[in-house]
């Protein structure tokens, strides 16, 4: 038996870890952003990069989303691998138009001849006390649009492997960072730092018979800390931890809800046009004859983000998702 | 005094003295457009150049009238001329080197055939048969980009990336009167003049964003003024002076690739034709000003020179007619082929590594396909060709 050198880091460190350790790996690297530079981030999650590589490989550019992604759509042509970040989810917006017309079907459009491998970090989801515009889950506009990989970490190690591999992939990647993760903490071996699935690959987090809890990013610890208390009604509850969105792992989804034969979505982004619902109906075309109960959704409300003194109502918590697990026995019973 | 400072919890620090970054008199452009023929100027200007822009706007011209026709036949789906522009298209293709890049808007035709793109991939968007039909990469162009001005800070993304590996390549970015008006046009301006990179954007003020006049466009006094609010030189000229096009986008070519920074040409011209062959053009203006156009004609102005300077007779006008006819037959007759359809195409180019999903689509299409081949006999334009399957 081997004896592992772990020890506690957080998101944000792993996710800066893995930008330093792409940009020494690789000179077409390169970091830009507002703020991204001398302040590190405003989450400080590119924190000493510009001191380390320079300020033209880590590059504080004009306030201005499209711009930033419109610029890096050209040095992507010309052989660069940018990395983007939007401040804060809704401040992305203003470069959708960049992201769904061109950075998506470059490829595409160009039979191949002109990849873009941009990864573009969005901090993304509420539970930090934001103001509006600071909270926004957006995966489901990401998710709409073909020729986008949309990932999502919910684990120190996976900020730091998923990373490493959206910077390495020729495709562009909307990395999404649950920014009340970034603080969290596990025990992480920054040794052999890319031990973890490739991009594309859910994985078990938790094994149960009870009940399958499909879930992402910010919803993570709080599955699990669902199954934590289920304990007490006898329940074991499964928890898959999708971390990517598209690609979509059926085949891992599927095996668990088939083991369980029930199923609830679990994440905080809007139920109504969600990815709930896309999950839901990918689990019943596939194994609708093992299902013991409909899929339920535990999302956010169909309400634009509360403001912070409220998010706490909005945003699914260990109750709500055991009232669904409740309802799933209702339907075994009855 | 302000309540705030009898309280003492004010306490502005004198703000430092603030200075312009440079004289704006210089970035501003001329209050006239710049024009070579017919002037002194023109006798300076290179006569192997004016002969060899001559040829070009000859095809070009007729490049336009072939390709309206076979929107007319229903082999383009849509055609966007540039009858009357074909001085700034060519002119400013032609006055980059071969490394240099070319990012056009959906109207460039002109100016992407001048890179040496051949004309029946060109016409692909137009046709329908796929979104982009040439390799950008093999003439420095990019794909035509339908979106107004979002090709525009690709242009500046690419030429910093070439700074910064030390490459001395020049990218140029063009775009209508009516693309000024989007947030990617000021997003690209500001980039480059912050990054100082080697960009020259060329705006071709054709007069009309589909029906709507350069007036309502915009209350600058010219679309060149709007350089000097982001810090680079903004230039003026005729966009019908194949010369003075030429003169100017080579000047504002060799500052770039200088270390000089952007510059913004504004050219002025007319579109003679209108916006497609789906546009009423009679709705938003009239035959008067098209007539006083036509007299401006960039083909007709290129001609008078050469000719009344010797450069050019006869047999050298039906030299070129000849060539251009060469070209049209020879688009004609391609274009009315059937194109070669890969319906895998489909699926084969989304990803670099394929999902499960789109796998599993790309089956489902498969079946359809040697389904429709069986019962049509085992051919067909939609037949299940493969086409870099993997």
């Amino acid at each position: 038996m081997t004896t592992v050198a772990v020890k506690p880091a957080t998101m944000a460190q792993a996710l800066t870890r893995a930008m330093r350790d792409a940009m020494a790996a690789d000179p077409a690297v390169h970091v830009m952003g507002e703020d991204v530079g001398t302040l590190g981030g405003v989450f400080r999650v590119t924190d000493g990069l510009a001191k380390e590589f320079g300020e033209d490989r880590c590059t504080d550019t004009p306030l201005a989303e499209a711009g930033i992604l419109g610029t890096a759509v050209g040095m992507a042509m010309y052989g660069l691998r940018p990395v983007v970040e939007m401040q804060f989810d809704a401040f992305a917006y203003p470069a959708f138009e960049q992201l769904i017309s061109h950075v998506s079907r470059m490829r595409n459009r160009t039979r191949g001849r002109l990849p873009l491998p941009i990864t573009v970090r969005v901090p993304y989801g509420g539970g930090i006390g934001g103001v509006e515009h600071h909270s926004d889950s957006s995966e489901a506009y990401y998710m709409a649009t073909p020729g986008l990989h949309v990932v999502t970490p919910a684990t120190v190690a996976d900020a730091y492997g998923l990373l490493r591999r959206a910077i390495a992939s020729d495709d562009p990647v909307v990395f999404l960072e649950p920014k009340r993760l970034y603080w969290s903490k596990d025990a992480w071996n920054p040794e052999h730092p890319m031990d973890v699935e490739p991009i594309g690959r859910a994985v078990v987090r938790r094994a149960g018979r009870t009940a399958t809890l499909i879930t992402y990013g910010p919803s993570l610890p709080v599955c699990l800390e669902a199954a934590e208390a289920a304990r007490a009604e006898g329940w074991e509850l499964e928890v898959v931890d999708l971390r990517s969105l598209v690609p979509f792992d059926d085949e891992t989804v599927c095996a668990a809800v088939r083991r369980t034969g029930r199923a609830v979505v679990v994440h905080e982004a809007t139920g109504f046009g969600g990815p709930g619902g896309e999950i839901a109906a990918r689990i019943t075309e596939r194994c609708f004859h093992h299902l013991e109960a409909p899929v339920l959704r535990v999302a956010g409300f169909d309400i634009p983000y509360p403001p912070p003194m409220l998010e706490r109502h909005h945003l699914p918590g260990v109750d709500r998702i055991l009232d669904a697990v409740a309802r799933l026995q209702w339907e075994a019973e009855g | 005094m302000t309540v705030l400072e009898q309280r003492g919890a004010y306490r502005p620090s004198p703000p430092p003295a603030w200075q312009p970054r440079m004289d704006p008199a210089p970035l501003l452009p001329d209050a006239e457009p710049y024009r070579v023929l017919g002037t002194e100027a023109a006798g300076k200007a290179d006569p192997d150049l004016l002969r060899r822009l001559y040829t070009q706007l000859v095809r070009g011209r007729r490049y336009n009238a072939q390709a309206t026709a076979l929107t007319k036949q229903g082999r383009l789906a849509v055609y966007p001329s540039t009858t009357g522009q074909e001085a700034c298209e060519i002119a400013a293709a032609l006055a980059l080197e071969e490394r240099d890049w070319l990012f056009p808007s959906y109207r460039d035709t002109l100016a992407v055939v001048a890179r040496g793109v051949d004309p029946v991939e060109v016409l692909s968007l137009l046709r329908g048969d796929w979104h982009n039909g040439y390799d950008p990469h093999a003439h420095r162009v990019a794909p035509l980009s339908t979106p107004l001005a979002t090709q525009l800070p690709h242009a500046v993304g690419l030429a910093h990336a070439a700074r910064l590996k030390g490459d001395d390549v020049v990218a140029l970015a063009m775009v209508g009167d009516g693309g000024t008006s989007e947030g990617d046009f000021h997003e690209a301006m500001n980039f480059a003049a912050v990054w100082q990179a080697p960009v020259v954007f060329l705006v071709q003020n054709n007069g009309f964003a589909i029906s709507v006049p350069l007036a309502k466009q915009t209350a600058a006094p010219s679309l060149a003024h709007k350089a000097v609010g982001y810090g680079m030189p903004g230039r003026l000229v005729d966009g019908n002076d194949a010369a003075a096009v030429h003169e100017v986008l080579s000047d504002a070519v060799r500052h770039a690739r200088a270390g000089g920074g952007p510059t913004l040409v504004e050219a002025v011209t007319y579109r003679i034709d209108a916006h497609t062959n789906a546009d009423d053009a009679t709705r938003y203006r009239g035959d008067a000003e098209v007539e006083a156009w036509r007299a401006h004609d960039p083909v007709q102005l290129l001609e008078r020179e050469l000719t009344t300077r010797g450069l050019l007779d006869g047999s050298g006008i039906e030299t070129a007619r000849q060539d251009a006819e060469t070209m049209a037959a020879d688009l004609r007759e391609r274009m009315n082929r059937d194109p070669e359809l890969q319906p895998m195409d489909l699926f084969d180019h989304v990803y670099a590594e394929s999902t499960a999903q789109l796998r599993e689509q790309r089956a489902l299409l498969r079946a359809e396909l040697e389904a429709e081949q069986e019962q049509h006999g085992g051919h067909g334009e939609h037949g299940a060709r493969e086409g870099g399957a993997r």
